[in-house]
């Protein structure tokens, strides 16, 4: 069950054609897909950023009554993989990944498949996690269209621009027998707009047909002699059939006046970026009319020469504005100008940042910084002149007095008490070399833990224990989840620790899900998914695949068998690599599923037993040893009125979810005896009720005694 | 400021942006910021506004801070090129479901006082690097406030959490409501409440949220002087029993024996060792006081205080005599939101090491046991486990009592003799010390914070205790000794580890000897 489900505005996706479609660019993505006529469609399920596979998940009855086949694909590899289909059969298919950490794990497959090349359309539709907000490593997917001599789409950023992408990509793709890759950046994805609707199309030649008479083309197989031959096919046949497509149908757009004497470049994810800036200069409308002529390159490769040097005419200075580094696309038109011997002088990262996000700050810095050296007239005064308007000293006040809020382990979460556990190890055994993982475990690198060094890639935390293998006076540990298990590390991890006889220990967190993506199901999710096949064993798997050591842990919460579990780990004499399997429902996921169902049994009169945790103020003595174990945001601080008092006690908010991390790691790490539970019984039985009255009677009566006796001080 | 004002520019840099709305939406992950960003749309679009949002879902809102942005305009019937992120300088409103974040926004320059309305919950959300500090680590709201109110146009802040804990909704609609009441959007009220009664969910609460919110706001618009949520919780109060009325007044009595300024925090400490012992204890305590302090009152403040918590140490009975007390009953059903009639169940989590138990034993028995590998082994297996007791029944209910009821005989318990060795030894240093260097005494008094807590806790915290000591002996001498010892509590509290503290008194020794 995905955190975010899609299944109302599916509905949408089902509107007849002329109609207005209002909603996020990934449902629109999602309807040019099924108004193009696409035959199959995948991808991996773990892109947070685009949250396209959870449309798709949620829109499976209608891509099957239209005949097209929905894969959730373990990796981007095998969701490239995928597209062999285009190769031999005129389908369109179309995957999506996030770029640039998927554009890596397929870029094997992608290289196979741009070599040899597309019958049916193949779109890629890269969720490009760049700048803010972004939890990968910044890198450009550019490259890899390069390389690989494949089709990069970089759309403005606007719904109508994005749909069209969609039905000019898969064409392209035909024209040039070429693989595309539609480049979308995060906030594109789930930016809110509007667009005309086209007729959903059946695939003319659906998979399942296209099963019932298989084609082979020993041409297209990447074998010598035909791969030589691909290489030469893909830059004197399809690279020219791509540009000429490109050319003719207008990909690229040209605003502004025809003539003038400054210009701009700019990629399409940048242009409502450069229009702003050029609003704030007074040089635009809001409605998009520019005084600068902009040339918007909405395919970023391949480039047109002729094309840019049409707009170069006439222009003495252009800005090129192109997000990231290295500025591929400056250097080409840099080459292309020198080569045509053109007057104009090409500008790019002197006035643009070579890394980094190109927020609006930015590019108005930027922009005003090329417009005063090579068009100050068209400037206003103010513009000008440099004396921006000074902010003060307010914001950097400010950096000082307020807190860093790096994101953690949500209310709840199973991988906590995992965490709490080790840090008790730590405490015990000394520090240790520890490599983490790609997924939410990772927030474990941050306080209050601080645990784990190095992060290599998805399933690969075990392997990136792998020079340490041999083994030493300690043992390396390695945390691993659930969703990179599955995606990878079961063979590049644990069977590369098999083989190599690790004497490493293995954390593996399950928590039922691709919880950091979202939550949707794997293969040993314990949900029933009538689509997919779950609740298959990580433990089965481990065994089948070698591991002697294996040690399952079915309630993470259990902080004290979770330290002795790992103490073992890395004491036993057992030899090869030890795994710990740490299982505990995703608290997101669970409270989600949950609450509903315990909200209607309330409802309907059921027993049910509401846990909830609290803090005693008067036994707790503001040391907070417990939240250097914890970070839950629902175990906070509260400042106590007591004036004896220096320092603010501990304090669990009504957000608590009861997981019972708290009173384990209290007992565990025998910090304190403040830590109460108390379990809120809704409609108790009639015994229960008379019972608990009549306990709660007396205990009253002992109470009220014992207080009438002696002299007792209330604090709140 | 270095602002020259003579070269600025006459048209505002905005001019030709043909009025469009630009609000960012600032929050803690987790806080349902996603909600209220899209009723913001929703509202824009049903005033015959075209409206656009962003986010960027993902890690961000798992408990980091995130942001979410808007544009929106009157339909010019043209569709308008709208920025997909905020920009420094250029945003109308700014919303911040909590006060730190809205001072984020100023670093982030989304605040100007030409153009920007902030609309922010003044609650804390303390951040992680807060909580774990193992002394005083919340950082001073007020500063912001006060910043933020500078830098912005206008500026509505009020407890928007508090008000939506009150109507058992989210703060997404209080923050709408806040939204609604500080006129910063041109939509009518009943607009935004329309909005919510199409979203579906939860309305009647969010309803009731918003208007309570609303009319904070009409209020607000100038940041509230108290923005500290109401308090129901009851404050400080001593009872006493009719037969012990006399014993207590006598002691109550012996207060004037204090410096007059020290009198307050006296009675305090005097009530807090009283209800930790009895009014025995109580002339102990003023005994001590007095002779320790003598007629110097900052002395006799902070030794007031402090040798209040020294005497009232977390034993087994005190830990049990309170979790056994009637009011704290009360207390945990007001804590969880039930009536009395409710049926609840209340585990405690507790673990007793060796050490409690031990020091619950007579001295002379104590002692033997505590000498003895045998004797020691055998009640470290005993409680080697932590225990769950559901105070709620009678049978754990009645363990706890009788362990609260040893309250008469802890003068004779082993944890009592090491407490006091150690309280003694301590006011004896500060006796010393207030008669040659004052100020020192003062800070040795205060250096009695860093004893808190059970187990490894406490006794991490007089490892410390006992560096700063030691760091205090050798400046005992010095004009500015006082001044380091304050460097040494300082270091002590702030760090869990020795490290800090060692470190300053490394520094000492550099030149003290």
């Amino acid at each position: 069950m995905a955190e975010r489900s899609f299944v109302s505005e599916v509905k949408k996706l089902d509107v007849p054609a002329g109609e207005v479609f209002r909603g996020e660019g990934i449902l629109a993505i999602t309807k040019a897909l099924l108004e193009s006529g696409v035959g199959y469609v995948g991808g991996y399920q773990g892109a947070p950023i685009s949250h396209l596979m959870d449309v798709l998940a949620d829109a499976e009855g209608l891509l099957d009554s239209l005949g097209v086949r929905f894969e959730a694909n373990a990796s981007e590899a095998a969701a490239t993989a995928m597209l062999a289909a285009s190769v031999s059969y005129p389908i369109r298919g179309a995957v999506t990944y996030k770029s640039v950490v998927g554009t890596n794990v397929a870029s094997d497959a992608l290289a196979n498949l741009a070599s040899s090349g597309v019958k049916g359309g193949a779109l890629i539709i890269l969720g490009e996690d760049y700048g803010e907000g972004s939890s990968i490593l910044q890198e450009r997917s550019h490259a890899f269209a390069m390389k690989s001599q494949v089709w990069l789409l970089d759309p403005r950023p606007n719904l109508p621009s994005m749909v069209q992408a969609v039905h000019d990509g898969f064409e392209l793709s035909e024209a040039s027998n070429t693989p595309v890759m539609l480049e979308l950046r995060i906030r594109a994805c789930h930016v809110t707009g509007s667009f005309v609707t086209r007729e959903n199309k059946r695939p003319p030649l659906t998979v399942r047909e296209a099963l019932s008479d298989p084609q082979r083309d020993t041409s297209r197989i990447v074998l010598p002699p035909a791969l030589f031959h691909h290489e030469q096919e893909k830059v004197h046949d399809r690279l020219p059939r791509a540009r000429a497509f490109i050319r003719d149908k207008g990909l690229n757009e040209v605003f502004g006046p025809d003539t003038a004497d400054v210009g701009i470049v700019c990629q399409g994810g940048m242009y409502n970026g450069v229009i702003r800036a050029l609003q704030r200069l007074g040089l635009a409308s809001v409605t998009g009319e520019t005084d600068i002529p902009i040339y918007v390159l909405n395919v970023t490769y391949p480039l047109l020469d002729d094309e840019f040097l049409a707009f170069c005419k006439g222009k003495s200075s252009v800005l090129m504005v192109e997000e990231g580094q290295p500025n591929y696309i400056e250097q080409a038109f840099s080459t292309t100008l020198y080569k045509s011997e053109a007057k104009t002088r090409l500008y790019g990262k002197e006035y643009l940042p070579e890394a980094g996000e190109y927020t609006g700050g930015v590019l108005l810095d930027g922009l005003t910084g090329f417009m005063r050296a090579h068009a100050p007239d068209m400037l206003r005064d103010g513009d000008r002149a440099p004396n921006e308007s000074d902010p003060g000293e307010l914001p950097e006040e400010l950096t000082k007095l307020i807190p860093q809020r790096p994101p953690g382990f949500c209310t709840g979460c199973p991988e906590r008490p995992v965490f709490a556990a080790m840090k008790l190890v730590e405490e015990e055994l000394g520090t240790h070399q520890i490599t983490g993982d790609i997924g939410c475990h990772l927030f474990s690198t941050m306080p209050p833990f601080n645990i784990g060094g190095t992060t290599m890639g998805f399933g690969l935390g075990p392997a990136s224990n792998g020079a340490f293998d041999g083994g030493g006076e300690k043992r390396p540990i390695s945390v691993m989840g659930d969703g990179g298990f599955w995606h990878n590390g079961l063979t590049s991890s644990i069977g590369n620790a098999v083989f190599n006889q690790s004497e490493g220990v293995v954390m593996l967190v399950d928590n039922y899900y691709s919880a950091a993506t979202g939550g949707q199901d794997i293969l040993s999710s314990r949900a029933e998914n009538p689509k997919r096949s779950t609740n298959n064993s990580i433990e089965g798997a481990l065994k089948g695949i070698g591991v002697k050591w294996v040690r399952s842990i079915d309630r993470t919460y259990d902080v004290g068998r979770m330290r002795d579990t790992l103490k073992e780990a890395l004491t036993t004499e057992t030899t090869g690599p030890k795994v710990i399997v740490a299982s505990s429902e995703c608290m997101l996921n669970r409270q989600r599923r949950e609450r509903p169902q315990r909200n209607a049994a309330i409802k309907s009169g059921e027993r049910v037993a509401v846990p909830r945790f609290g803090v005693d103020e008067a036994t707790c003595t503001g040391d907070h040893a417990c939240m250097r174990l914890s970070g839950c945001p629902s175990l906070g601080l509260k400042e106590t009125k007591d004036p004896l008092r220096d320092d603010p006690v501990a304090h669990i908010d009504e957000s608590c979810v009861g997981c019972g991390n708290c009173g384990e790691v209290a007992d565990a790490a025998i910090l304190c005896p403040s830590f109460y539970q108390v379990d809120v019984i809704h409609n108790p039985g009639k015994l229960e009720n008379w019972w608990s009255r009549l306990t709660g009677r007396i205990i009253a009566r002992m109470q009220t005694r014992r207080s009438a006796r002696r002299i007792e001080l209330e604090t709140a | 400021m270095s602002l020259d004002l003579t070269q600025l520019d006459p048209k505002p840099a905005t001019a030709n942006d043909g009025g469009i709305i630009k609000m960012a939406i600032l929050a803690v992950g987790g806080q349902g910021g996603g909600v209220l960003t899209d009723w913001i749309t929703s509202l824009a679009e049903a005033n015959g506004y075209v409206a656009q949002s962003t986010s960027v879902p993902g890690v961000a809102q798992r408990t980091g801070a995130t942001i979410y942005y808007v544009e929106m305009m009157p339909d010019p019937g043209v569709v308008p090129i709208f920025s997909l992120t905020p920009a420094p300088g250029d945003v109308d409103i700014v919303v911040a479901s909590e006060i730190m974040e809205a001072g984020r926004a100023v670093t982030r320059g989304f605040v100007t006082d030409d153009r920007t309305h902030v609309v922010a919950s003044s609650h804390r959300i303390y951040a992680v690097s807060e909580k774990t500090v193992p002394g005083d680590g919340i950082l001073a709201s007020d500063p912001v406030v006060e910043r933020v109110n500078k830098a912005a146009r206008a500026f509505t802040c009020l407890d928007l959490q508090d008000i939506a804990v009150k109507r058992a909704s989210h703060i997404s609609a209080s923050m709408f409501g806040a939204l609604a009441g500080s006129g910063a959007l041109p939509f009518e009220r009943a607009s935004f409440e329309d909005t919510i009664r199409a979203s579906g969910r939860g309305v009647d609460a969010s309803l009731a949220a918003f208007a309570d919110a609303f009319d904070a706001s009409q209020s607000a618009q100038e940041p509230a002087e108290d923005t500290a949520p109401a308090d129901d919780t009851p404050k400080r109060a001593l009872h006493v029993p009719a037969r012990q009325k006399q014993a207590w007044d006598a002691l109550a009595a012996r207060l004037s024996e204090l410096p007059e300024g020290a009198r307050e925090m006296g009675l305090h400490g005097l009530e807090k060792v009283v209800d930790f012992q009895d009014t025995a204890y109580g002339h102990e305590y003023l005994d001590l006081l007095t002779r320790t302090a003598g007629d110097d009152t900052a002395l006799a403040r902070a030794l007031a205080k402090h040798l209040a918590n020294a005497m009232c140490y977390d034993d087994v009975i005190k830990v049990a005599d309170h979790k056994t007390r009637g009011r704290r009953a009360e207390g945990v059903r007001r804590h969880m939101g039930v009536t009395e009639t409710d049926v609840i169940q209340v585990t405690e989590y507790m673990h007793p090491r060796a050490e409690e138990v031990i020091g619950l034993m007579p001295t002379g028995v104590a002692r033997r046991v505590a000498a003895s590998k045998r004797g020691t082994a055998l009640v470290e297996r005993m409680f080697a486990k932590g225990r769950r007791w559901r105070s709620d029944r009678l049978g754990p209910f009645l363990l706890l009592s009788t362990l609260a009821s040893l309250r008469p005989v802890r003068r004779r318990l082993y944890r009592h003799a090491q407490e006091i060795a150690h309280r003694d030894a301590w006011l004896a240093r500060i006796e010393r010390l207030a008669k040659t260097n004052p100020p020192l005494a003062i800070e040795t008094a205060n250096a009695r914070r860093l004893i808190k807590g059970y187990s490894d806790t406490f006794e991490r915290g007089q490892t410390k205790f006992d560096i700063v000591m030691t760091g205090i002996d050798m400046v005992a001498e010095r004009d500015d000794g006082a001044e380091w010892a304050r460097r040494l509590v300082t270091a002590a509290t702030n760090d869990v580890s020795a490290e800090p503290v060692e470190g300053v008194v490394a520094t000492i020794r550099s030149f003290a000897e």
